[in-house]
């Protein structure tokens, strides 16, 4: 291995992080992990914290489910944990509307946005790039406690009397921006609003430190074409946060505005409680395009970080070359670009001007062919691989399948005229539950079962992930599939029952069903924590490279300290998809080796290279 | 104590369950199968791939047929049936994008499980599939969108036909109420800072145009007519659902929306075609608006032309039914109020000739105030 002659140039090479390193000798349990500045012990806490809040927020869909599947049941057990939202055995129609906002809320920003990204980006960007650390580590450290800050006040809105925010995860004024209308626009979305402020301010500090150290810190030979997919992936999911969530905070600013100092942002002529308000001239719409402008951009922010994970592990695990590299980074530029201006196809009734309806609709159809070409791309580097089923691996392809199935329902509900139906109906549900929700979701716990052994040292139990994928991937079918039926059929969202209209009278016992498939999906996440944790202590050893991958991060020591290197940063000199070369001896060849050293694999254009890394 | 005994089985389950665990991963460290690179699980996991997903396949043909008859309602207006075979054209198109996809990734992971020995074949790019997989779904998309776009404008922006039914719908927490323009075919003003408890709409009394807008509890609608809905709210965000029109759109406070459409079947054909004998149309609010928003159902009544008339000629007008809101008429359009108001005789029938206009005398609406509780 190359990476151990390093160590015989430390002695001469000593730069300024490692006497950094060995300052840090001595760090305090508190510096160490919990005011850390270290992206790895700031990683784990990201992941950690998403963890609980994917606990949470899975626990708050089961109790809606319960409702949904079971409409008459006496919920009265529920009381100890709920008190006084279970009236005479039923839970309290708002609380559903509560349990349905906090758990989009809870699922979007705090598990897939800050989760996803907050534990891949800052794990992966300065081990892949080569890199000692963020490029500031202190601005990384404030982007973990903005965010925790966030989670504290979100957290505690739970448990307040009038509930939480309970206007639907997108909270459209005037419902939310009026106490009068719903408890839950009361004292619950202030702090709804507040912690959204402070959580787009850990997200903007986390984006642009991705950002600047995946422009500025990549080692030597390190070019963007050499950049690994999953670098590429938070590349670009960083800019799209640095360019939309600025925006998400304008929106929220005004709605502040509206909520407590009178301004008429988003209201006009409003009879409500009894009374007129003195609003004029606001548009309840223009929250709506501000909120979409973040909110469409955001599928993407979910969704791009776990692409980006699936493409390298796939990779690595058909022992192929991702298939159609640059075809991937261009998809997902396209993507990027074309996220900005999908927008408005969620709000194709809102009654907006119908040629701009026009407008989005071609644009929302657009964004289907680079996305189409990833799915291609992927299946394409399955064929004629040398399959390894990893957990990780498996996650990859359900994240794969997916991808398409809820990718597929999208070229129907982008198509305005089919949207007039099923718009807000249980058709929507399926849809990003699969595209955005599972898929993101899969790609986050196969990014867990990839680099569990660099994060801890030690490996995830394989049958216990055998037995998770299998169960959440059916599990997952199960819960939304059938829900395509129930939208066909015009079951609106966010309805509490359905018995009050002969029209979505049907399907009870399909929505039982769900509800039994969902408690059961969820309840097979248990055994993931208890790998998760067990693992992290009394897991297997694990090796350098346990998965005989070609990225960087895999060079540094098992349980790599504050700076990843021990010696020298290690140099590139070919790209991160050398598996199965003709010619080489192993399936892989490591970023860090010399074309030099590989003269009976290298390909034409690289023997021109290889001469020149001599020279 | 069944509590207790489920409790106490819960534990020995997860008991057993840990040393299940607990022993075969010690076999394995003992077998050795930590150290190959993969065990008899890969094969496991390939297989599971295509019989997971035939068994699939066939529950998603057999439940699909299945519920056939409780999915998508018939549709019971024009440009409806026109978008429903744009659905189940795209739904074809994808379903079998979808089962190709699905059979490729699922036979390749299969296929090409790990064998000792073997060795992928390198294949970063090649310019000519990437080509054929960017055109073909472009060339698709672009047909979709060529449909939808004509779908789309055609719903949206239609030709305002001169028979057509104007209703206006308003929504508030949690109900719908609509407003019919009366014999002169217009619909009044209103201004939201007039509503109050019986004067829903806040129509305004000094428009003429509101004198003989009624207020129905039911949408009645003709068959064969356009219908234009103009919609409103008056609280928070609403939306108009007609399932079986396919009919949707947001009622927004501050900023009224419309939505035409023309109903092909009444309410005794379509329970005919549904063999639903008390089948009726509804009307649902499909967006989030608080704690009655699964609440807030209104019935459309589709009937025949003459039917209709007789309908509309029969219903009272609001301001005859609230007669107190005559006092808030401007004296000088007092004359056009357009049924007689003879105070003394309120609780005889009165005959009103709809060619001759009552005057009315501020002591008689002094007289009526009082008395108006009384005739209702």
């Amino acid at each position: 291995m190359a990476t151990l002659d390093i160590h015989a140039h430390t002695a001469d090479s000593h730069d300024h992080h490692d006497e950094h390193e060995h300052d840090h000798h001595e760090q305090s349990f508190v510096s160490k992990y919990i005011f850390s500045e270290d992206h790895k012990t700031i990683a784990k806490q990201f992941l950690i914290s998403g963890l609980i809040w994917a606990l949470i927020g899975g626990s708050l869909s089961a109790i809606f489910r319960l409702q949904l599947g079971f409409p008459d049941a006496n919920l009265e057990w529920l009381k100890p944990l709920l008190g006084e939202w279970i009236q005479n055995g039923k839970l309290d129609p708002e609380f559903y509307l509560a349990l349905v906002t906090m758990h989009g809320t809870i699922m979007v920003f705090f598990v897939l946005t800050a989760g996803l990204s907050g534990t891949f980006s800052n794990f992966l960007i300065p081990l892949q790039v080569g890199a000692r650390d963020m490029a500031s580590g202190f601005l990384n450290m404030l982007s973990y406690w903005f965010f925790f800050a966030s989670s504290v006040l979100m957290f505690i809105s739970l448990f307040i009397e009038t509930g939480p925010a309970s206007g639907g995860w997108v909270i459209y004024p005037p419902l939310s921006a009026l106490p009068q209308a719903m408890s839950g626009s009361g004292l619950g979305m202030t702090l709804w609003l507040s912690a959204m402020a402070i959580f787009i301010v850990s997200s903007l500090l986390g984006s642009i430190n991705y950002i600047t150290t995946i422009i500025n810190m990549r080692t030597k030979g390190m070019t963007f074409t050499r950049l690994p997919l999953t670098i590429w992936a938070f590349f670009l999911t960083a800019i799209i946060g640095v360019l939309s969530f600025p925006v998400l905070f304008s929106a929220a600013l005004l709605l502040i505005f509206d909520r407590s100092f009178g301004t008429s942002f988003y209201l006009s002529e409003i009879y409500i409680g009894g009374q007129a308000l003195h609003n004029m001239g606001g548009s309840p719409i223009l929250f709506q395009h501000l909120f979409w402008f973040l909110g469409h951009p955001e599928v993407y922010i979910v969704l791009l970080p776990a692409l980006g994970i699936t493409s390298e592990i796939i990779s690595t695990n058909s022992r192929k070359p991702i298939f159609g590299y640059k075809a991937m980074i261009g998809s997902m530029m396209g993507i990027t670009f074309l996220s900005f201006i999908v927008w408005a196809h969620h709000m194709f009734v809102t009654g907006m001007n119908p040629f701009l309806g026009s407008v989005f609709m071609l644009l929302t159809l657009i964004i289907a062919v680079p996305s189409a070409v990833k799915a291609f791309n992927y299946i394409t580097t399955l064929w004629r691989g040398n399959i390894v089923f990893t957990p990780a691996m498996l996650f990859s392809i359900g994240l794969v399948s997916f991808f398409i199935s809820g990718g597929v329902t999208g070229i129907i509900l982008g198509n305005a005229a089919l949207d007039i139906q099923l718009h807000d109906t249980y058709y929507v549900v399926a849809h990003f539950h699969l595209v955005m929700g599972s898929a993101s979701f899969f790609g986050f716990l196969a990014g867990v079962y990839h680099w569990f052994p660099k994060m801890f040292g030690r490996m995830l139990d394989e049958k216990l992930g055998y037995i998770h994928f299998w169960l959440s991937f059916i599990g997952i079918y199960l819960v939304f599939f059938p829900m395509h039926y129930i939208g066909i059929a015009g079951f609106p969202r966010r309805y509490y029952s359905f018995t009050s209209y002969e029209a979505f009278s049907t399907f009870g016992d399909l929505n039982m069903f769900i509800s039994v498939a969902a408690i059961t999906t969820l309840s097979a996440q248990l055994i993931f924590g208890f790998n998760f944790f067990y693992s992290m202590f009394k897991g297997r050893k694990a090796t350098q490279n346990p998965w005989s991958s070609n990225t960087l991060e895999w060079t540094t020591p098992i349980n790599p300290g504050h700076g990843n290197w021990e010696g020298d940063i290690p140099h590139v000199y070919r790209w991160p998809y050398d598996y199965s070369k003709p010619g080489a001896s192993e399936d892989f060849i490591m970023q860090h080796i010399p074309l030099s050293q590989t003269p009976e694999s290298n390909l034409p254009f690289e023997k021109e290279l290889a001469l020149e890394e001599k020279a | 104590m069944t509590g207790f005994i489920l409790g106490v089985s819960a534990i020995l389950i997860l008991i057993i369950l840990l040393l299940i665990f607990r022993v075969q991963s010690l076999v394995a460290v003992l077998k050795g199968t930590y150290n190959k690179k993969v065990s008899l699980s890969n094969k496991v996991n390939a297989i599971l791939f295509p019989i997971s997903f035939t068994i699939g396949m066939i529950l998603l043909f057999w439940y699909s047929d299945k519920a056939s008859e409780f999915y998508l309602p018939k549709s019971a207006s024009f440009h409806g049936e026109a978008t429903d075979s744009l659905f189940w054209i795209t739904t074809y198109i994808v379903t079998a994008a979808f089962i190709i996809t699905h059979i490729l990734l699922f036979w390749f992971a299969y296929k090409y499980q790990y064998k000792e020995g073997n060795k992928a074949t390198f294949f970063p790019d090649s310019h000519k599939l990437e080509l054929v997989w960017t055109v073909i779904p472009a060339i698709v998309l672009t047909i979709l969108v060529v449909f939808g776009y004509k779908n789309w404008s055609a719903i949206t922006s239609p030709t305002l036909q001169k028979d057509r039914v104007e209703i206006e719908v308003m929504g508030k927490q949690f109900a719908w109420q609509v407003r019919y323009a009366g014999k002169d075919g217009v619909i009044g003003k209103y201004n939201y800072k007039l509503i109050d408890n019986t004067n829903e709409f806040g129509m305004d009394m000094s428009d003429k145009n509101n004198f003989d807008d009624f207020t129905p509890r039911e949408i009645h609608i003709p068959k064969g007519r356009q219908i234009m809905l103009k919609i409103r709210a008056r609280d928070v965000l609403h939306s108009v659902f007609l399932p079986h029109f396919r009919v949707k759109m947001d009622a927004v406070p501050g900023m009224p929306t419309s939505f035409a459409f023309t109903p092909k079947y009444t309410t005794a054909e379509m329970a005919a075609i549904t063999g639903n004998p008390t089948f009726k149309y509804e009307l649902a609010c499909t967006e989030i608006c608080g704690r009655g928003h699964y609440a807030m159902r209104f019935i459309v009544v589709v009937e025949e032309e003459e039917d209709y008339k007789k309908w509309y000629a029969e219903q009272k007008s609001w301001l005859e039914t609230n007669p107190d809101y005559v006092n808030k008429i401007p004296e000088n359009l007092k004359q056009y109020v357009p049924f007689a108001i003879a105070p003394k005789a309120a609780d005889e029938k009165v005959k009103t000739d709809s060619s001759a206009v009552a005057t009315v005398a501020p002591a008689v609406t002094d007289s009526l105030k009082k008395e108006a509780p009384a005739s209702h």
